[in-house]
């Protein structure tokens, strides 16, 4: 055991550290999930793209730099300590992208990664229907074969910024034949396809970050499968199984939210009171908490093991922290909670409000808290399904 | 960064798991209970065969000179079995103790015999008077007004109070803090005091993680075997989500034990405040833990004839000695804000 970073460790947080410093916007900049917002987002991540930061972990002929996993959590520790925009690409780069890696041609993978780590084309996901949202496995959509290609028809919703992306991926049923998880293929289409209509939906806070997709024999062509046909479902798991451990919600975000709860804390302490101070030391020691057991999840990966269900202990925790750690802002801030973004007597511009309600997306998204707390009994614990 | 026990650690974790599963069964803990801790004595002697007890001694002192961290694992074990007697008085904190700041006539008497398992050492910091163990134990190492006392326990006045583990056998213990008794006035008590309040808050920390899986183990055994509505309980998601949060604050509490280990290990400067979070969150795991496998058993759980509720009532004991989470969370507070 050696809990310290080593050296080339401590090298690369210098180095990432040195060119955030020197690049991070000093005024945050407006919502990814609204238009504007998520143009200038994207104008960000090109010069991440450029500087070799988009995508740390992946190999260098696709613009990484080849990191380990802990080079990886390194980088987000200093991004998000710094304040950093967020990650409109994150649908490709830490959902798509693994799956690609995994299951993807040649051919696609010099087609699609670069410009996805660039954010030149930017791509969001299309998993939930109206009625499949936690029984994911209960889909509707279909796609019909035809000469060269598919032809997909249904709808898609909850798909993250579908509204400004101009990519989409997601499973979709190609043997009518089987019901559940058999039968599915896994298809990328382009979001201004013939056939394909998209409206956005606004989500809790009043941002677009949502969209429904609607599909009407839309053809896709046989190099946008991903993986074998009528093998979707297993392609998709790898990617679910990153979405709800490491990829999405590495420490560094909450250790940064932590010590932003500290210094707020020290701007309203006159408000606190023991229960409220209580609740700060908390967050703080919550936040420790997650970093350490994710060192140690990651440490398991370097040694080669699989995490598999563990993951959905992850999820449960952070998704739950999180909201905590926000609820804790909003005491201290008191009245002036309901003050939102673009008020001008809004504290810290409203980002606490704005935190907490996207904080509140943790628990449902991702597999619903429920639904992990089931793989946890079952697949973890060895409790009987039925 | 690599956050992991190496193979020599988890031979040894391996080691003591398999003398505890066969030699400190329930019955023993029980008999333990019932004023018989001969059975417990006897698993205690075989541990000091293993090397176990005598392991944080040096290796002049027939010891293995192993570190905070090596021990985590061993007393992790130990709380998985409820094992009876002052391990963590013993091991985490006594011998060193007595090694640093005994009297050549103190360690000649109780050093020895300490390794070998054949003498039982208690310690009471900060002037506290009711001490687990002191009704069995042979020597008591004694932080009284800031000096460090070494008391053969039969020269001291002991009055048995109840603990509601039984198990624990306290007593009131009080002594004629006499020259005789005084340990070495040349080395730093005050520091070697701060170090000894250390290690009993990582060692009962590491106990604690040991008593949660254990409960959780039994728990979901129950949950598998208990039928009712013509199905396993376990296969109702009232039962699996209250076992899954169970695991949950198990699992996270787990790493804070092993890193305040490697911390003290170390002599990381926030070693403390990592002993503090190690403290909170497995002595919170452990009661959370505890109520939950209480209602997962039900009317049986709420009996002693179900073993559960040795470990409950353990738990319950050990997340408030060296240092409640109201203790701690101040300490880390004042650290942090």
């Amino acid at each position: 055991m050696d809990l310290d970073f080593s050296d080339s460790e401590n090298a690369f947080r210098r180095e990432c550290r040195a060119w955030l410093e020197a690049n991070v916007p000093r005024e945050p900049l407006p919502s990814g999930d609204t238009r504007e917002g998520f143009a200038l987002h994207l104008q960000w991540e090109h010069k991440l793209f450029d500087a070799g930061w988009a995508a740390v972990s992946w190999p260098k002929q696709y613009g990484g730099r080849e990191a380990t996993l802990f080079e990886w959590l390194i980088f987000e520790e200093e991004y998000y300590r710094l304040g950093a925009p967020s990650r409109v690409t994150q649908n490709g780069i830490f959902l798509l992208a693994p799956t690609l890696f995994e299951f993807g041609t040649d051919e696609q993978k010099e087609r699609i990664l670069r410009p996805m780590a660039r954010g030149d084309v930017a791509w969001g996901q299309a998993w939930s229907e109206p009625n499949a949202g936690s029984d994911l496995a209960s889909l509707k959509s279909t796609a019909r074969r035809v000469e060269g290609g598919w032809r997909l028809s249904g709808q898609k919703t909850w798909s993250t910024r579908a509204a400004f992306c101009d990519m989409a991926y997601g499973l979709f049923r190609t043997d009518p034949e089987q019901t559940r998880h058999r039968g599915l293929t896994y298809f990328m289409f382009p979001l201004d396809a013939e056939g394909i209509t998209v409206r956005g939906v606004d989500r809790l806070d009043g941002d677009e970050g949502f969209a429904e997709i609607f599909l009407d024999d839309v053809f896709v062509a046989d190099t946008d499968v991903i993986g074998e046909v009528n093998q979707g479902w297993s392609v998709a798991m790898a990617t679910t199984g990153s979405e709800r451990g490491l990829s999405l919600r590495s420490p560094g975000r909450f250790v940064a939210t932590a010590a932003r709860l500290i210094d707020l804390y020290h701007r309203y302490r006159d408000r606190s009171d023991p229960v409220l101070r209580d609740a700060v030391i908390q967050a703080w020691m919550d936040a420790q908490v997650y970093r350490w057991f994710t060192f140690q999840t990651v440490t398991r990966m370097v040694q080669g093991e699989s995490i598999g269900p563990d993951s959905s202990m992850n999820k449960v925790f952070w998704s739950e922290m999180d909201v905590r750690t926000h609820e804790t802002a909003l005491a201290l801030v008191g009245e002036a909670l309901e003050l939102d973004e673009g008020s001008d007597s809004a504290i810290d511009g409203g980002h606490w409000m704005k935190g907490f309600q996207f904080a509140l997306a943790g628990p449902i998204y991702a597999g619903t808290n429920e639904i992990q707390r089931n793989i946890i009994a079952e697949r973890v614990l060895g409790l009987p399904r039925k | 960064m690599h956050f992991a026990f190496t193979d020599d650690q988890k031979m040894l974790r391996d080691t003591v798991r398999e003398v505890l599963q066969r030699e400190c069964a329930p019955e023993v803990v029980r008999a333990a209970w019932d004023g018989s801790p001969e059975r417990a004595r006897a698993v205690w002697d075989t541990l000091a065969e293993t090397g176990v007890i005598g392991m944080t001694a040096s290796e002049e002192a027939g010891g293995m000179a192993m570190s905070e961290l090596d021990l985590v694992l061993p007393l992790e074990e130990a709380g998985y079995a409820a094992l009876p007697g002052p391990i963590v008085d013993t091991v985490a904190v006594g011998i060193p103790l007595l090694e640093a700041a005994g009297t050549d006539a103190q360690k000649e008497r109780w050093l020895g015999p300490a390794v070998a398992g054949k003498a039982r050492i208690v310690v009471s910091l900060a002037d506290q008077s009711i001490v687990a163990h002191a009704v069995s134990a042979d020597v008591l190492i004694a932080e009284r007004s800031g000096a460090a006392y070494c008391v053969p326990l039969a020269d001291a006045s002991i009055s048995v109070e109840r603990s509601v583990d039984r198990a624990r056998e306290l007593g009131r213990v009080s002594f004629e803090a006499d020259a005789q008794y005084q340990m070495r006035q040349d080395v730093d008590t005050t520091a070697l005091f701060v170090l000894a309040r250390e290690r009993a808050a990582l060692g009962t920390a590491a106990q604690l993680i040991g008593l949660s899986r254990r409960m959780l183990d039994m728990a979901v055994q129950y949950a598998k075997d208990r039928e009712q509505f013509g199905k396993p309980i376990g296969a109702q998601q009232a039962i699996k989500h209250r076992l899954a949060n169970a695991l949950i604050e198990q699992e996270f509490a787990r790493p804070t034990v092993y890193r305040a280990g490697w911390s003290m290990a170390t002599s990381a400067p926030d070693a403390d405040i990592n002993v503090s979070l190690a403290k909170i969150y497995a002595g919170q795991a452990a009661k959370f833990v505890a109520k939950e496998a209480l209602q997962v058993h039900g009317a049986i759980g709420y009996t002693i004839e179900c073993d559960l509720h040795m470990w409950m009532k353990r738990a319950w004991a050990l997340a408030a000695v060296h240092g409640d989470a109201a203790y701690h969370r101040e300490r880390v507070g004042r650290h942090i804000l």
